[in-house]
């Protein structure tokens, strides 16, 4: 395994050298492990269709099935940017985030007045926020602040121009929360693969290697879908003692708890992946779990504030994208920055 | 002005990122008048845009002569999807608009109209004008399709022109007619509560 003059993307520098490969194949078993498991999990729902005499309800199956067909297309989207490359990784995600913008900004009323404000947010803050995050040179400066700093204060402004008063702050803290969380928070996923990445002792970790950090991208999302999953096999099996029944029916401390220590648990079971020592892997798994929660109910609370089951109601009448990917947007700043802060060289 | 046309009913298919229901409906070649609330200059492309393709070919949205041969890009898309282009303005006794509409459907084409006349301002639904009625009294074997368009008005609102790619819904509804002998404002009233309910059934459950 110390090259692999066999990946037709390589690039020939690396070929002709010969160099030690780094320790960045690991990507390629977790895909092989996830697509396994997926396959598996996909014929357990055939098997399930065909025997619909069992005991389990058909609704729920029906959830699986989607929450199924939904992994395998973040698996596409994972292998696609590992084949196309870090800038079409970055683009893969601006897409995606500006589905779920389109979704939050559907399910949300606006007023006339919030028209230009809402066309620049779509057109302009998305696109580039992704630019500056797909810059060849990190960026980091612009990406982190030009979102909260000044399509902050230019959704505002922009709204004031407009001249409707009504509501003033809910249509701009709704514009600005949509942008927050479908396009700035997503955007920190893909930007781990801007990260040089060490280990804790200053060790450089897949030094050079592309692979690795999207290595890195694949287990926070790996572990965000985890999270989801553990914490709803808990609620469902345990669960007694409900959080908030008015946002979530369905999640339950127990749920929380056993979601929270189940993922930590297979998260650390994972630190060859990544370049956290075991102990570290677990925080950072546990982190992302309760992170990953949070967004859970976040987006439960505006969804219940809108009357909505899903995001996807009006467009599909089964969870959108955001219903899928609200957990990997809360988790996605919090790991990108204990990362850069703790494993990664700056500058 | 094919290429055009494809082209065309893509871009308002992604832009406005329409689904498209039927309910108690199916598409059908067969002569019809679909009537659709009208909220955006965007109502009568991307419904022509939600038909299955066979459909397109055989239906012609009415639309204002005064909007659409403004300027050498509108009139492309215009003839692209082959408008029946209406004059708003100078209307004459022997060239009344249903005449027109008749004249050119022939025993062909389906027609896409708007009833409220212009564009209204919010989600709320303006009165019928009769046109509808007399298109049914003359021409009683058109089916009448109602559809109600959501969110397009957000998309596209009045006097903007730059589009906001939100996600709307096309609902086409079952079929109706002109009864024989139902007065004018019976049958407006009826035609409207058609699309009412559409917006209703819009609604998630």
């Amino acid at each position: 395994m110390n090259n692999f003059v066999w990946w037709p993307w390589q690039t020939p520098h690396r070929l002709i050298a010969a160099a030690p490969a780094p320790s960045n194949t690991q990507i390629f078993w977790m895909l092989g492990g996830v697509i396994g498991l997926l396959a598996i999990a996909y014929a357990a729902t055939v098997l399930l269709k065909r025997y619909p005499e069992g005991t389990l309800n058909p609704a729920l199956i029906e959830r699986f099935i989607h929450r199924i067909r939904a992994w395998w297309i973040m698996c596409a989207i994972l292998v696609a940017g590992v084949l196309l490359g870090r800038v079409a990784t970055i683009a893969l995600f601006g897409a995606v985030s500006f589905w779920s913008l389109r979704e939050f900004i559907t399910t949300t009323p606006t007023r006339r007045g919030d028209h230009r404000a809402l066309f620049w947010t779509f057109f302009g803050l998305t696109p580039l926020q992704y630019v500056l995050v797909g810059f060849p040179r990190d960026l980091y400066g612009l990406y982190s602040i030009i979102i909260p700093g000044y399509a902050y204060l230019y959704i505002s402004a922009r709204i004031a121009f407009a001249g409707d008063p009504k509501r003033f702050l809910e249509r701009a803290a709704k514009i600005q929360m949509g942008l927050f969380i479908c396009v700035y928070a997503l955007s920190f996923a893909p930007a781990l693969l801007n990260l040089r990445l060490r280990l804790s002792d200053g060790t450089p970790w897949g030094r050079d290697s592309y692979l690795a950090n999207a290595g890195l991208l694949f287990y926070l999302i790996l572990l965000t879908q985890l999270a989801d999953v553990f914490q709803m096999t808990w609620s469902r099996l345990v669960g007694r003692r409900v959080i908030a029944p008015a946002i979530s029916a369905t999640r339950t401390w127990e749920g929380f708890l056993g979601g929270v220590t189940s993922t930590t648990l297979v998260g650390a079971l994972l630190w060859w992946a990544t370049p956290f020592h075991f102990w570290e892997c677990a925080c950072m798994s546990m982190i992302v779990a309760v992170a990953a929660f949070c967004g859970n109910m976040v987006t439960s609370a505006i969804k219940r504030d809108r009357g909505v089951a899903d995001f996807g109601t009006l467009v599909e009448g089964h969870p959108g994208v955001l219903d899928r990917i609200d957990s990997i947007c809360f988790a996605a700043p919090v790991f990108y920055h204990l990362t850069r802060y703790f494993f990664a060289d700056l500058g | 002005m094919a290429l055009t046309a494809s082209f065309l009913a893509l871009v308002a298919k992604v832009l406005s990122g329409a689904r498209v229901r039927w309910i108690d409906s199916q598409p059908d070649p067969c002569q019809r008048v679909y009537f659709a609330n009208h909220s955006s200059h965007l109502d009568a492309l991307v419904l022509w845009a939600c038909l299955p393709r066979e459909l397109r070919q055989v239906t012609r949205a009415v639309a204002a002569r005064d909007y659409w041969e403004r300027g050498p890009v509108r009139r492309h898309i215009a003839q692209s999807f082959n408008v029946l282009l209406i004059d708003r303005e100078n209307i004459k006794v022997h060239q009344s608009p249903v005449e027109r509409m008749i004249r050119e459907i022939g025993t062909r084409y389906s027609l896409i109209v708007f009833p409220e006349g212009g564009r209204t301002a919010g989600e709320d639904l303006g009165e019928f004008k009769s046109g509808l009625y007399y298109l049914a009294k003359k021409r009683p074997d058109l089916e009448l399709i109602p559809v109600y368009m959501e969110n397009l008005s957000r998309v596209l609102p009045r006097g903007e022109v730059l589009p906001v790619p939100l996600l709307s819904c096309i609902t086409f509804g079952p079929p109706m007619w002109l009864e024989v002998g139902e007065p004018k404002t019976e049958f407006l009233v009826r035609a409207r509560q058609a699309v009412r309910r559409l917006k209703e059934a819009q609604a998630p459950a």
